[in-house]
């Protein structure tokens, strides 16, 4: 197998004795949409800050293109490879929206101006008003007009769409999803939104306290994560509540819940074995996933 | 042709695709011969990603529903896997049999619909835990 665009090994970043990023392993593939899901705080500026050589592990390592983004010249072969789009979306305030435009695909030979063209029709703005007076919408709309018609190996977008009204925000992913289908572009991206990683990412890993919670293909997630619903007559057998093997549990008077990753027949079993009136298995969303891995964790 | 899937359900995007198509099939609105859309373009129509475009088309073709011509792209089988019309109007009366049979067992309509909701996707699981042990 080729490859991969990046790859952490153990990744940590320590900030005076707190833990940012606590022992990270990552691999994503050339031409995957890789979602990468945490809370605020959760670490997943810093691992990006690592990928992108602005901040330097405290140890461990991070690869991409297998270049070692925080060695000096590596580095900037690397960085001149990705696209990014950061959550500060700082530019030069000064000058006027056209001429960032203009400056910017200026550096790359590459440049896609139909694809430029396209999102300023679409994103609607204003290219004499200056930088600094954009709103936040805006700005959000100028980055990422920025960094995606640059034709990058692989685009870092740290929150891409926040900001973004839903309706432009279906456009960005549908460039995106044209990106990776070329097969050519990467794309890494981190977002609160949910549905938005479930409808465009391939690859997801969810960061929890610095640690990957849950990684994996969606598909495979949705595969193997299933939510077992049991009914009992009278209360819930006590013996139950350890039965998910460290999963999740949550009961109710006289219904068990529980969120399962591969046990889903073991604890049907074990249901019915305490004489259950009724086992329901239900497919879980992202959003179900994401809850309850950060729940376990915290417990 | 074919309407975004919904990404915020369980089941994931390519097998509501693959349902999608298989019931466009089944009642005519594709045919056999028919040439579906190439991978990017699925992908960007429906805002999806393209692997799983692509795995799509890859299981169709494994279940026979569709041909992938190297180059020329998919197109819909002739008739092998596919349901015809004239297997439905069989169906249908081995289902309206066994739904009396179940209203006179006195089961609600809620839960018959519920059960063979279950038994679908029991099947369809122990298919796809069978076909990617193979």
């Amino acid at each position: 197998m080729a490859e991969p665009v990046i790859e952490t090994r153990d990744l940590k970043k320590t900030y005076k004795d707190v833990a940012a990023v606590n022992g990270i392993d990552l691999s994503v593939e050339r031409g995957s949409i890789h979602g990468f899901l945490g809370r605020n705080g959760s670490g997943k500026t810093t691992t990006i800050k690592m990928l992108l050589g602005l901040t330097h592990p405290t140890s461990g390592e991070a690869r991409v293109f297998g270049l070692t983004p925080n060695d000096r010249d590596e580095g900037v072969e690397a960085r001149r490879r990705i696209g990014f789009v950061g959550e500060e979306k700082g530019t030069y305030d000064f000058i006027s929206v056209g001429r960032m435009i203009r400056f910017t695909s200026s550096f790359f030979p590459r440049w896609d101006r139909e694809m430029e063209e396209r999102l300023l029709a679409k994103f609607d703005l204003p290219l004499k008003q200056s930088v600094r007076t954009l709103s936040k919408g805006m700005r959000a709309k100028l980055a990422l007009l920025l960094a995606l018609p640059r034709r990058a190996d692989l685009l870092i977008l740290d929150e891409p769409t926040e900001g973004l009204d839903p309706e432009i925000t279906e456009d960005v992913l549908q460039i995106l999803v044209g990106l990776a289908a070329s097969g050519e572009t990467t794309i890494f991206f981190s977002s609160h939104r949910l549905n938005e990683v479930e409808q465009i990412a391939d690859q997801v890993a969810i960061i929890d306290r610095g640690r990957i919670a849950v990684l994996g293909a969606l598909d495979d997630l949705k595969d193997s994560y299933r939510r077992v619903t049991a009914v009992f007559d009278w209360e819930v057998p006590s013996q139950l509540s350890s039965l998910a093997g460290g999963m999740p549990v949550k009961s109710d008077g006289r219904v068990l819940s529980v969120l399962t990753n591969g046990g889903t027949d073991e604890i049907v079993n074990r249901a019915y074995s305490f004489n259950a009136v009724s086992v329901d298995v239900a497919p879980v969303t992202l959003k179900e996933i994401f809850i309850e891995c950060k729940r376990t964790d915290a417990e | 042709m074919l309407i975004k899937p919904n990404p915020s359900s369980g089941t994931p995007i390519y097998v509501q695709l693959m349902e999608q198509i298989k019931h466009a099939i089944e009642t005519g609105a594709l045919q056999p011969g028919e040439q579906l859309p190439g991978i990017r373009k699925l992908a960007e129509d429906l805002v999806i990603n393209p692997n799983t475009a692509a795995k799509v088309y890859r299981e169709l073709e494994h279940e026979g529903v569709i041909e992938l011509r190297q180059g020329a792209g998919a197109f819909v089988a002739e008739r092998k896997g596919a349901v015809a019309r004239a297997d439905i109007l069989r169906a249908r009366p081995l289902v309206r049999s066994l739904l009396a049979r179940l209203l006179q067992l006195g089961l609600g309509e809620d839960e018959i619909r519920r059960l063979f909701e279950a038994e679908l996707t029991s099947t369809r699981e122990e298919s796809r835990t069978n076909s990617t042990r193979r």
